[in-house]
């Protein structure tokens, strides 16, 4: 029999069948549905309502409120008020009620295991990919089709693989790497197929930073993104109470097919900032450097981690945030915040000048605190630029790593983060 | 075959901010409706008719899972999508919703106004203005057979009281 990848196998197990083929649509159990307070319970209750249909499994169900959080009007409050009272009707017990970012606090709370097939009701659901799990964002209705019959379709993806090696430079991360990707295959371009990344880059990446680059597998277009679990994988998972499964057996076979392999020399990089309004309008920073900030905003499930916060740190460390800019930080999640006060990371950042914020989706996408005024530009560690996202309709967002968005505080305009680090910016 | 409904043109990576904006999430959809596409063309929302036809380029629906930049497009009369091609999410949200949505090559060339009409199970849709007829990925029966009930609610439904009477 022909090779598999990590993919391929995952699904065919969710399908009870020994192989699937690219192509292939198939009828999947699902292993672990997640939801937030937006698409989640306001969305499903009506859904389960009118086909009168409980909730096939309720210890296979997360719920984790953080878009609505914390609530700034009577519609928000009401939004969580109903979230809470119909996990408690439906014996939900993995709730986290605002605790922090969905895609952060799944792992963090241990629920991921390689293998897994797991539905998110978010798009940046391949977040979970970085442990080895095949998940994959829906809709509400796709959801609670899953929460009614606990089972969704897949049309099989095959898999684009991205080979990434060398050591990143000081100042450089996965962020960095993951917008270069975003420039060279296009926002959507891997087209709802799968990317696996792969390399010695991505072995020694944290699990933070690998979390970053599927996290904006999201932005590539992919379905899920995947790295295979390996000894980083199975250690946050024991530290985080989960179950780290069996990783030798969720990888790809050494003669399996893909659609298309990208090598990254990771070692030539340098940082890179998205312009409005794409992700995929990457360059390296020196192309959008000087470019006069209003804000910046370190934030999201993809850029506020505790490694996101470290990264901040170590540029802001000693020095100041300008007084023609305002630096925002809300933390991906509460553990983050404990953790970062714990080690002194906070008040490093704090002493610069950086406004702590709840730990929630936020400004990113236009909900919470902290959105923009008509023209007014931002840098930020979140995944998505689009117009009109972050706030006002002629407001502009560029994207960066941590790094970036902090070097950019101190100097008021967008700036080689290796201005302020030991490292060269030739 | 669909009835004929005019076309309403829009370009490349159409994402769901502009769909369906953040700003307005939390509000009733008709509030979320009227903003609907408003960032790249703010004469679509107030005018767009019963049976019109969205037309887009590579990647129309990119962005948030959120399905309520389906339930907007639905709520403001548009049954049919035609785009050279969708983001996943937002394609299984259509088909979910009972939307139908065509994945086309030759999209590009339908103007703003053509009139349009689509056959999904055989993968055809014609351009009456033009008089020209372009194929498309038909949709697989099992996913036809849920829009045409209505959505995946619907279906569900269907197949649920199916369920209980062989009880």
């Amino acid at each position: 029999m022909m090779g598999a990848t990590l993919a391929e196998k995952i699904i065919a197990k969710a399908a009870g069948r020994e192989s699937v083929k690219p192509g292939e649509f198939v009828t999947c159990d699902v292993d672990l549905a997640m939801m937030h307070d937006s698409g989640g319970p306001r969305r499903v209750k009506p859904i389960l309502n009118k086909l009168g249909a409980k909730v096939w499994n309720p210890d296979k169900v997360v719920v984790i409120t953080d878009h609505f959080v914390p609530p700034v009007d009577a519609m928000s409050a009401a939004i969580l008020d109903l979230t809470r009272k119909w996990v408690v009707k439906n014996r939900i017990k993995n709730f986290h009620d605002m605790q922090g970012i969905c895609h952060v606090v799944l792992p963090e709370r241990g629920h991921l295991s390689p293998g897994m097939f797991v539905v998110g009701g978010d798009s940046h659901s391949p977040t979970g990919g970085a442990f080895g799990c095949f998940m994959f964002g829906v809709g509400a209705t796709d959801m609670a089709g899953v929460l009614v019959t606990g089972q969704t379709w897949v049309k099989t993806p095959g898999t684009m693989r991205i080979d990434i090696n060398g050591d990143l430079g000081v100042g450089v991360s996965a962020k960095d790497i993951i917008l270069h990707l975003c420039g060279r295959i296009g926002m959507g371009g891997v087209q709802y197929q799968v990317v696996e990344y792969t390399g010695d880059t991505v072995a020694n990446l944290p699990m933070t930073e690998r979390m970053t680059l599927s996290n904006m597998a999201a932005e590539l277009g992919a379905q899920a993104g995947l790295i295979a679990a390996d000894e980083t994988t199975s250690a946050y998972i024991r530290a985080a109470g989960g179950d780290a499964g069996d990783p030798a057996h969720w990888q790809s076979d050494a003669d399996a097919t893909y659609l298309a392999t990208h090598t990254v020399d990771a070692a030539a990089l340098s940082p890179y900032v998205a312009a409005p309004h794409s992700p995929a309008n990457s360059a390296p920073v020196d192309e959008h450097k000087g470019v006069v900030v209003h804000q910046a905003y370190i934030g999201a499930c993809t850029g506020a981690k505790l490694e996101d916060l470290h990264m901040a740190a170590s540029v802001l460390k000693g020095r100041k945030v300008s007084n023609q800019t305002r630096l925002l930080l809300a933390p991906a999640s509460t553990r983050i915040t404990a953790a970062a006060a714990a080690d002194g990371t906070l008040a490093t950042l704090t002493e610069a000048g950086a406004i702590l914020m709840p730990s929630g989706c936020g400004a990113c996408a236009g909900y919470g605190a902290g959105i923009l005024a008509e023209d007014e530009v931002c840098i930020s560690s979140t995944a998505r630029n689009f117009q009109g996202r972050m706030g006002a309709v002629s407001s502009k967002v560029y994207l960066g790593s941590p790094y970036t968005v902090a070097a950019s505080a101190i100097a008021g305009h967008i700036t080689d983060p290796r201005e302020f680090l030991n490292g060269s910016t030739a | 075959m669909s009835d004929t409904g005019k076309a309403w043109v829009f370009g490349d990576n159409i994402d769901t901010d502009a769909l369906a904006p953040g700003l307005y999430m939390k509000g009733p959809l008709s509030t979320l409706a009227e903003h609907c596409l408003e960032v790249v063309d703010p004469d679509f929302a107030p005018n767009v008719q019963q049976g019109d036809v969205i037309v887009g380029g590579n990647n129309f629906g990119i962005g948030s899972s959120r399905e309520q930049a389906v339930e907007v497009l639905k709520l403001l009369g548009v049954r049919t999508l035609v785009a050279k091609s969708f983001a996943g999410i937002f394609f299984r949200n259509t088909l979910n919703f009972g939307v139908v949505a065509l994945a086309c090559d030759d999209a590009w060339k339908i103007r703003p106004g053509d009139q349009i009409s689509t056959d999904p199970a055989k993968g055809k849709i014609t351009n009456h203005t033009a008089g020209e007829t372009y194929n498309c990925d038909p949709l697989p029966d099992q996913l036809l057979e849920m829009v045409i009930d209505g959505g995946l609610v619907e279906h569900l439904e269907k197949k649920l009281a199916k369920k209980d009477a062989n009880q």
